[in-house]
């Protein structure tokens, strides 16, 4: 199922970005997606909705190793782990 | 133009149910922020709160009128009445005429629409009590100052977020000097601490699950409040002709509109704010000594807030004092600028600086005085009241002591 995370993680930023899923690469950062403060807040909220996850994320402290945003791999490996995580 | 006093003062916070009670909490750095005691909380993932405590509004009110008063409206009665208690004045002659009231809430009634949509939503009933249009309206508080106190003048509410409370205070202010009104109630109250208006907060991912910690490098978010602020605003002449105890003068408001984003704050539009209250007051940067601070306890506000000051200040920022009481009482939303201008009465009369509590460790971005979890005792002849709201609307009081030697230019 990774993959399948992963496309779904990266279909989600596409749409926030406004661009197609090729252009999205796992070591895009969101920055240099085009994707601001609230952008990344409403990816969340669609990453939440998608999985059925809950994302510890706080924008006071968006480097918080709580939830790693810093590339899109980044982030599809957090959201792997809560994923994962919520099986149990 | 008229000199504009302040002559009562009155809210209920969730330091206290009036001002010697609030204004004793602030000498103290006293928290009020706790455990929230509401509906559904364990759905919620904030469950903290400056909540108003041992609230019991049958106490203050027949059944009658809490049919029609939603918390936000009760609040801000039983804060003018204390206010125009302490202030002497009675509106019921021809007062009345010349006197109004502009209150500011961002939301107005949520406990009502909270309630009432669990009513036709989750219990699926079909029908609602009668009430609930009048009861959740943003100017059913100000409405119901207005017949409890004879106001008929000039009287309304401003929506403007967190900046609502010093955008009616400045109409309000700019009422009594024009000559437009003799005497004017003003400030703020906010009531969002129910499931719905929690919740809404939640998805802004701002808000900090343990403290409000304004101004400190390991700050995390803000935290909630609810409660009002109420002021007599009053003609000089007209105070000193009946012998009036004066607490304050407002002698400068400015507002600004940042026309740039949404949610994120901007240095320029803060500072335009900032330089324009002094501006329209004749002050000079070096005549305040106290700025209390937006000072909200997230990332963005506080670093943003404190660049300002230092643009519009230089090297005198350094010598100010600026301090967060929403550390204490919570972000009271439209509500807080009302409660917040208690702290500059407190500083201006009584040499009182109040403090920036939670403060754990200092913020380079952050390198100002903000006078860190102990109040000080210091003498202010001038001081600012600052609130930047969501949507880039910003508006900043200046009030001076009155009676000090810090004349106008």
């Amino acid at each position: 199922m990774p993959d399948a995370i992963a496309e779904k993680v990266r279909a989600i930023i596409a749409d926030q970005a406004v661009l197609d899923v090729a252009d999205v690469t796992m070591d895009s950062t969101l920055e240099s997606l085009g994707i601001d403060s609230l952008g990344l807040v409403e990816s969340i909220f669609a990453i939440e909705e998608a999985f059925d996850i809950s994302v510890p994320f706080n924008a006071n402290d968006p480097s918080s190793r709580d939830f790693d945003i810093s590339s899109v791999a980044a982030i599809v490996r957090a959201v792997e782990g809560l994923v994962a995580e919520a099986k149990v | 133009m008229k000199r504009v006093v302040i002559t009562g003062a009155g809210t209920v916070n969730a330091l206290a149910h009036d001002v010697v009670g609030t204004l004793a909490a602030f000498r103290e750095g006293r928290c009020g922020i706790g455990e929230l005691d509401i509906r559904d909380k364990d759905r919620l993932t904030i469950r903290i709160g400056g909540q108003v405590k041992q609230w019991d509004a049958e106490t203050h009110f027949n059944r009658q009128q809490i049919v029609l008063y939603d918390k936000f409206t009760q609040f801000t009665l039983i804060a003018a009445r204390e206010a125009v208690a302490q202030s002497g004045l009675n509106f019921d002659g021809h007062l009345g005429y010349e006197a109004g009231v502009v209150l500011g809430t961002a939301a107005g009634g949520v406990n009502t629409w909270d309630e009432n949509y669990r009513t036709v939503y989750e219990e699926g009933k079909n029908r609602v009590h009668p009430f609930v249009v009048p009861k959740l309206m943003n100017n059913a508080a100000a409405s119901h100052l207005s017949m409890e106190f004879n106001l008929k003048g000039p009287s309304f509410t401003v929506a403007t977020a967190c900046a609502s409370s010093n955008h009616a205070m400045g109409q309000a202010f700019h009422m009594v000097r024009s000559g437009m009104s003799r005497a004017m109630l003003a400030g703020g109250s906010e009531s969002m601490l129910c499931f719905g208006g929690i919740k809404a907060w939640e998805g802004l991912r701002v808000m900090s699950r343990d403290a409000c910690r304004p101004f400190s490098l390991n700050r995390n978010g803000m935290v909630q409040g609810e409660g009002a602020a109420v002021f007599v605003f009053e003609e000089l002449e007209h105070a000193k002709k009946r012998g009036a105890d004066i607490l304050a003068e407002i002698v400068g408001f400015a507002m600004t509109s940042d026309a740039s984003d949404i949610v994120m704050p901007s240095k320029q539009g803060a500072a335009r704010a900032i330089a324009g209250a002094l501006r329209d007051g004749h002050l000079n940067p070096e005549d305040v000594c106290y700025i209390n601070a937006h000072g909200t306890g997230t990332a963005a506000n506080d670093k943003t807030e404190c660049a300002a000051v230092a643009d519009v200040f230089g090297q005198h920022a350094d010598r100010l004092m600026i301090s967060s009481t929403k550390s204490m009482h919570g972000h009271l939303i439209g509500g807080t600028g009302a409660v917040e201008l208690l702290a500059c009465i407190m500083a201006l009369r009584d040499g009182v600086i109040a403090p920036t509590i939670g403060y754990e460790e200092p913020d380079p971005e952050c390198a100002l005085d903000v006078v860190p979890n102990v109040a000080r005792e210091a003498r202010v002849d001038v001081a600012l009241s600052n609130a930047f709201a969501f949507g880039g609307l910003n508006a900043v009081l200046a009030l001076r002591r009155y009676g000090s030697a810090a004349h106008p230019k």
